[in-house]
């Protein structure tokens, strides 16, 4: 653990037009934010919110920007992890390496409707988690970062035996390959998991919550003990004058900051001893987003807190994460 | 169909309308030219998406593969290979570009209707209304071993399942936000509700490229813009009639759809050296290992033995038909290959041809248009002054000069002639398409 945070900014889910997107994007890079995610789901929470799809959001933004990580929330329930995989590889190549991955696993009614499905059971649904993050990590690693030779002399574009079919077989899916994409510039995308998908295991980063620094500690505790790597706090931020003024219903068990941006500086420095990370969800995203931005940000970085990426970077070389060895290149070196 | 050899109509006025298919995979890109970029960078795409528009280009297209291609159960070696998802790499270029068109190859076989139609929904919105959809199906159960539902579906029902699945997705687009489609049928079932608003365009542009009567009749009930193998003359005014016709039995104008067929473009300075570079490109396209491969596919063993530029094998070819794994054979073609050898055979005696002499026999080249840019803008002029087409779909052989050429010399000599716009006159795709506003919902 280092005296500094780094920070992830959860981007406005509804009633963004394209520009605004694009400047978001580009303000919380220039404000030394490491990751922006995307919050999505198949169905929206209000029914009456209007919601761009957040692979789609994350790769508008990727031509525009330079060093900040885009993390979209795909869903494992409602997708078809062949799709998913390349997906995120290609936004880890659009990016130059800039992908990560939010686990969504989405599993009510209405959302497993809209696939003419109905929802798991825990065990069922906790075995799919698990099985679209191996089949996904799988695919990744399905080309070598060496399969293409384009040797004019043979004619051969690559070299198959650095190509590889999976044969993953998972409980209710099974899949060939190779991924139609080559190997994402970071080998493997960055992967992050709320704490209560529990698979602490498989994914970079763990998102936890506690409604105070102790609470998070504890869980932050228990995350790492479960393999995280880096462990990120979910916190509110919300800068109204008062209660009253503040939104109803903030998420239930999660840090939630309301007050002044100073205050909000000292609780996040407060957190560097838990936490790697933190990441901020806006209260009303009109209003709080530029107080982030411009006041919060540049706040802890003064202050000597904020452990922001530099141009080039992958999400990876920011977060100190090694650029993993490929499985398949692995095995076939330990055969030889 | 019927067979008219003279147009009926005739539009002074008519323009060419342009697209660019990126390569994916296939033997047409020479990436053994040091010239080639990597095709997979996303700094080539940015570069040739932004190169089009520089030559007022109505759209930007992506193919679709979604299983490598294989040669006898191995990844196949020759060709480029290796591409993005569609929609994620248009997104990405959405933000890099200002009014081209992006059109996305998505398959109705192996995808979720409510998930594709929101994914194309959100491209469409953020590109601010130029977006399309190249609607295709695949039916081999060989693609499907990537999918949780891997060929489940015969291939006489593939464009019932499309037709339903085109239908609840444009349902989706002209709901209101918050309002729920339900559908429910042995091949597409559904709850969901519309997320994403419309774009300016009202909703993505839809393509679609069947040949087959299955897919003329789907084009003529939901495309706006086909692509077609038809791209020679007389074939491709034949294909335009009997499209116009059935457009009209679905009660449509016959301005509601456009006709882009595939074109391969060589230019020259003068009509010799075109053709010295086409004989070129046609040489490093069908190369000695491609050619050899072309007939391990069909003789279903390992003839790396064999001199290219020698007489075809003397052993006799293995059991069994061919398989799907290059991804490219049509149905109707993956039978019947014992004949199809015999016949290769007596053709290679009669004319002496080598293994590689015989595959550029049996492979021509077609959609093939070689000549100086004068040559070519005249023949493209009466092309859509007489209807046959409205444009035509370029198929680059090298990335990006085979476009820098055609955005240099090329359009210019079609402006020249009053065929092609001079700047960008509207910003969607529907637009740049000249197609008729989708109606309000």
């Amino acid at each position: 653990m280092t005296d500094q945070l780094f920070l992830a900014l959860e981007a406005p889910g509804h009633g963004t037009h394209p520009h605004e997107l694009r400047a978001l994007a580009t303000e919380a890079e220039q404000a030394g934010f490491t990751l922006v995610t995307f919050a999505d789901s198949p169905v929206p929470s209000s029914p009456a919110a209007s919601s761009i799809e957040a692979g789609t959001r994350a790769a508008f933004v990727s031509t525009t920007t330079n060093r900040i990580g885009l993390a979209p929330e795909l869903h494992v329930t409602t997708t078809e992890p062949f799709h998913l995989a390349t997906q995120l590889a290609s936004l880890d190549h659009a990016s130059n390496g800039r992908g990560a991955w939010v686990i969504g696993a989405a599993n009510g009614t209405t959302n497993l409707a809209t696939i003419g499905a109905s929802p798991l059971d825990a065990k069922s649904w906790h075995r799919e988690i698990t099985d679209v993050i191996d089949v996904v990590r799988d695919l990744w690693d399905s080309w070598q970062d060496d399969a293409v030779i384009r040797d004019v002399t043979t004619g051969r574009y690559l070299d198959p035996s650095r190509v590889h079919h999976v044969d993953f077989q998972g409980a209710r899916f099974s899949v060939k390959g190779p991924l139609i994409t080559p190997r994402p510039p970071q080998g493997q995308l960055v992967v992050i998991a709320p704490e209560h998908l529990d698979v602490a295991d498989r994914a970079e980063v763990v998102l936890v919550k506690g409604t105070d620094g102790p609470a998070l500690g504890a869980r932050a505790t228990a995350a790492r003990t479960a393999g995280a790597a880096l462990v990120f706090a979910e916190v509110t931020a919300g800068f109204h004058e008062s209660e009253a003024d503040a939104p109803k219903r903030p998420e239930a068990g999660r840090l939630h900051h309301q007050g002044s941006a100073a205050a909000l500086v000292d609780l996040l420095s407060s957190l560097t001893d838990t936490v790697n990370g933190v990441r901020l969800h806006p209260a009303d995203a009109q209003r709080d987003t530029p107080i982030l931005l411009e006041t919060v940000a540049p706040a802890l970085a003064r202050a000597g807190r904020l452990r922001a990426p530099t141009p080039g970077a992958t999400v990876r070389s920011t977060l100190g994460l090694p650029r993993p060895t490929n499985r398949f290149a692995a095995a076939a070196t330990t055969a030889a | 169909m019927s067979e008219p050899t003279v147009p009926n109509q005739f539009d002074p006025t008519a323009q060419v309308h342009l697209g660019v298919f990126y390569t994916g995979v296939g033997p047409q890109l020479i990436w053994t030219e040091p010239t080639t970029r990597p095709h997979v960078a996303i700094e080539t795409f940015v570069e040739v998406a932004q190169l089009l528009e520089r030559g007022f280009f109505d759209a930007f297209f992506l193919g679709e593969g979604l299983r490598v291609r294989e040669n006898r159960g191995q990844i196949y070696d020759l060709d480029v290979a290796g591409r993005p998802d569609a929609i994620t790499q248009l997104s990405a270029l959405a933000g890099a570009t200002e009014r081209i068109g992006l059109v996305a190859t998505q398959n109705t076989t192996y995808n979720f209707p409510a998930d594709l139609a929101r994914r194309l929904a959100s491209l469409d919105y953020l590109s601010d209304g130029r977006a399309g959809w190249n609607i295709v199906t695949t039916d081999n159960a060989w693609t499907g071993e990537n999918f949780r539902h891997g060929g489940w579906l015969d291939h006489e029902r593939r464009y019932e399942r499309a037709e339903q699945f085109v239908e609840a997705a444009k349902a989706l687009w002209t709901a209101h936000p918050g309002d729920t489609v339900h559908r429910e049928s042995d091949l597409v079932t559904l709850t969901a509700p519309a997320t994403v608003p419309a774009s300016r365009q009202g909703r993505p542009v839809l393509f679609q490229a069947g040949d087959s009567a299955g897919g003329r009749e789907l084009a003529a009930r939901h495309a706006d813009v086909v692509f077609s193998a038809n791209t020679e003359y007389t074939k491709a005014l034949a294909y335009a009639q009997d499209l116009r016709a059935r457009l009209a039995r679905h009660g449509r104008s016959a301005d509601s759809l456009r006709i882009l067929p595939g074109a391969f473009v060589v230019l020259g300075d003068t009509p010799a050296q075109a053709q010295e570079k086409a004989d070129w490109v046609r040489g490093e396209q069908v190369s000695g290992p491609r050619a050899i491969a072309f007939l391990e596919h069909y003789w279903g063993q390992d003839l790396s033995a064999y001199d290219p530029d020698g007489p075809l094998p003397d052993i006799a070819p293995t059991e069994g038909e061919l398989d799907p794994s290059r991804g490219t054979i049509s149905i109707d073609r993956r039978t019947g290959k014992l004949d199809q050898i015999r016949q290769w055979r007596e053709l290679s005696e009669q004319k002496g041809l080598s293994i590689r002499e015989l595959v550029l026999e049996v492979q021509p080249a077609h959609s093939l248009f070689v000549g100086t840019p004068a040559q070519i803008a005249d023949e493209w002029t009466h092309y859509v002054r007489t209807r046959a087409v409205d444009g035509f779909n370029l198929l680059p052989h090298l990335i990006p000069s085979s476009l820098t050429d055609v955005v240099d010399t090329l359009v210019p000599a079609l402006q020249e002639r009053g065929s092609y716009r001079t700047e960008y006159t509207g910003t969607t795709l529907r637009e740049h398409l000249n197609l008729p506003a989708v109606p309000a919902p």
